[in-house]
């Protein structure tokens, strides 16, 4: 009895979260990828757990702090060219509410999962909704991307963000997988928290290395003893080849490795991988090194379900970029290529990669304080925009934090001087009508004013909005 | 140029959260604009602080387990010559965690005491972990004008009678959330709870700084004005986000 009726309310829940987002399709209101998550955990509380067990291949979880979406989908992709069938929370929902909704779509009305011994969940997963996740989903492998600053604010300091992977690891069944970034001094040092297999992640290919460490550096100290770690290279802000003198603890052994990275100005991204299943020629058509670490995070992750290698380079090959992240428009006769960038390591990448490139970049920089974006603003002062001198053509400020944006600029004394306008819809209008034509305008939006430039484009009629995307 | 400062950036590698590097761009970007060149010497754990060798000090704010680790840099290596400095009239902005080290001392949620320089006759008291943290948009009244940031803090700072507030809170929390106090002054050393960063936003008080530095050294710290248009906007709509309520207090 006590059975049916919990039957009854997973169907119940699992048809409320389908109402709800056929509701808010209909109403277009977004993508309905957080309110029915929510709507079903109401009716039926713990609902993604025993959604869960429906899935024959069980689950994986990507975490971290810049990467995460991109990571996931190139997982997705990969374990749809082994012939498994994803359910993915692909539309940026990575709170609990985001996965339920994410399951309760793959479910029948009366919350079984169709054709269940082919499915395995991928799921991206905030930071901080880590540890509930891990406990109420029971995941196979684990994925770390990297561990940086990003909206102190909400997420209080890094160290405690990596005090809570560290708890929660230490609690996982040593059945667990979990895969790591060696070159992250701060994610690989999970390792002495985990009980299972690991595996590690990194690239070896030192011609990718920049001078020294970045100001956006955020682990540069041992967390054992407490010395400064010396590096032999730096890729980008603290990721690369560390050392602590005093300890000894270092950058593990990567089985995963980039052996030559190539990245021609214009993409995509050619990456020798060597792995314990063979050898990999990947090809991603994205730009900077940061993206390279996403696939080696998803061949890592291959390789820890299994995968073989023809199906981690196909995978790769058929990736597109997930909403906003990095995204060609054609609007008006000019190119317009949208980054996403929301924390001063990840901001970074973006620049470096932008002035890789030669001639002037026409840019619009789109600052928000929306919840999502870190209410703080400051993070921007951590940022080298001082690289791009010489390298800019016409350079916007919008979003609701404009004036920060177009200061941060001015004080990186770039030229020519920032235009401000604070009305994302007429600032891009106008960097557009500025932007020569067949030439390209480059939008660096945070979060939130991402999903702005989304909706003003498919206003302007480009594009699909991103929940009809698979 | 014939002009020039010297500033002491203190740990720059440690005390560094969000944003802190922003005053450092602002104040060398307006000497400059003045003819002013400014020398930064970054002083880290174990090197030593020259007190007659610097017209300014800039020590930023850090997570918990930096600030101990500079804390015990400071008093042993640092703490003498930067009490020497402020006894000598040299301007220090100390933002954050670095305003809680120059107090008295740092009362934490459990556990001993962390003595401060006593710089400021301050002392910060964190009142356990369910307390809540202050964390927003700020402005506060000062000297007329307002100063704009943003806080993140869970200590609250109490100030003694020898230290006077640096401004009055209009909207945030300041010091500790009831006094309606925000940072301290003492000498020529300011502390304050507010990034964002502090001194892009807030060009006068930038200005005040460089002002009284370079009267301390040359008599006369008249500054020609800058162009600040762009700067007194982002400050004005700083202001207008903290007073306009928050949707989630």
């Amino acid at each position: 009895m006590t059975k049916l009726v919990a039957g009854l309310r997973t169907a119940a829940a699992v048809s409320t979260a389908k109402l709800a987002a056929a509701f808010s399709r209909r109403l277009g209101l977004g993508g309905g990828t957080a309110l029915p998550g929510l709507m079903a955990e109401a009716v039926a509380p713990g609902l993604a757990s025993r959604l869960v067990a429906e899935l024959g291949r069980g689950c994986l979880l990507v975490t971290g702090t810049n990467g995460k979406t991109t990571t996931a989908r190139l997982v997705r992709n990969i374990v749809r060219a082994a012939g498994y069938s994803p359910v993915h929370n692909g539309a940026g929902s990575n709170m609990m509410r985001g996965i339920t909704a994410a399951l309760s779509e793959a479910a029948d009305p009366l919350g079984r999962v169709p054709q269940g011994e082919r499915r395995l969940g991928v799921f991206e997963v905030d930071e901080a909704t880590l540890p509930e996740a891990a406990e109420a989903l029971g995941p196979r492998v684990i994925v770390f991307t990297n561990l940086f600053r990003d909206q102190l604010d909400r997420y209080g300091e890094v160290d405690s963000v990596a005090a809570l992977w560290r708890e929660a690891l230490a609690g996982l069944p040593p059945a667990v997988t979990v895969v790591l970034n060696a070159d992250d001094p701060g994610v690989a040092s999970l390792a002495e928290a985990c009980r299972g297999t690991i595996v590690f992640y990194g690239v070896a290919d030192t011609a990718c290395a920049v001078g020294g460490l970045e100001h956006a550096a955020d682990a540069r100290w041992c967390p054992a003893c407490g010395h400064e770690y010396a590096y032999s290279a730096v890729f980008y802000g603290h990721v690369g080849h560390w050392a602590c003198s005093t300890c000894g603890r270092s950058r593990p052994a990567a089985q995963v490795e980039a052996v030559r990275v190539e990245q021609p100005a214009a993409g995509p991204l050619g990456v020798l991988v060597t792995t314990p299943v063979g050898r990999l020629e990947l090809s991603l058509p994205l730009i900077g090194l940061y993206n390279v670490y996403n696939a080696l995070a998803a061949a890592a992750a291959a390789v820890a379900l299994g995968v073989e290698a023809a199906a981690v380079q196909e995978g790769v090959a058929s990736f597109t970029a997930a909403f906003g992240r990095q995204e060609r428009f054609e609007v008006r006769g000019r190119e317009v290529q949208t980054i996403l960038a929301k924390n001063p390591a990840g901001l970074n990448q973006v620049l470096r990669a932008l002035v890789a490139e030669s001639g002037p970049k026409n840019l619009l920089f789109l600052l928000n304080d929306d919840i999502a974006d870190g209410r703080d603003v400051s993070w921007i002062w951590d940022v080298d925009f001082e690289m791009l001198a010489g390298h800019t053509g016409l350079l916007l400020a919008s979003g609701r934090r404009a004036a920060d944006m177009a200061l941060r600029l001015k004080y990186a004394g770039l030229d020519p001087d920032p235009v401000l306008e604070g009305n994302v819809e007429r600032a891009l209008a106008r960097a557009l009508s500025l932007t020569p034509e067949l030439g390209t305008l480059y939008v660096v939006p945070t979060y939130t004013a991402m999903l702005q430039v989304r909706r003003i484009l498919a206003r302007w009629g480009r594009r699909p909005q991103f929940w009809e995307e698979t | 140029m014939e002009l020039s400062l010297r500033l002491a950036h203190l740990y720059p590698k440690q005390m560094n959260l969000y944003g802190d590097r922003g005053n450092i761009i602002c104040l060398r970007r307006r000497c400059a604009a003045r003819g002013i060149e400014l020398a930064v010497d970054e002083l880290e754990v174990g090197e030593p602080l020259d007190p007659t060798g610097c017209d300014l000090v800039f020590i930023g704010g850090a997570q918990d387990r930096e600030q101990r680790r500079v804390a015990a840099d400071l008093l042993a290596a640092k703490g003498e010559a930067l009490r020497q400095a402020v006894d000598a009239g040299v301007v220090v902005l100390a933002v954050c965690g670095g305003y809680q080290l120059l107090g008295r001392y740092y009362r934490p949620a459990a556990g001993e005491d962390l003595p401060g320089l006593g710089i400021f006759d301050a002392w910060t008291v964190h009142p356990g972990p369910t307390a809540k943290r202050f964390i927003g948009n700020v402005v506060v009244r000062w000297q007329g004008a307002t100063l704009v940031g943003f806080e993140n803090h869970g200590g609250r700072t109490f100030l003694g009678a020898a230290a006077r507030p640096l401004a009055r809170v209009i909207a945030g929390y300041g010091n500790n959330g009831r006094d309606g106090t925000e940072g301290a002054v003492q000498a020529n050393a300011f502390g304050t709870y507010l990034h964002g960063s502090l001194l892009p936003k807030n060009p006068r008080f930038a200005d005040h700084l460089i002002a009284l530095a370079l009267a301390r050294k040359c008599g006369q710290g008249e500054l020609p004005l800058l162009d600040d248009a762009l700067e007194e906007q982002a400050h004005a709509e700083a202001v207008r986000l903290a007073v306009k309520k928050p949707i989630f207090a």
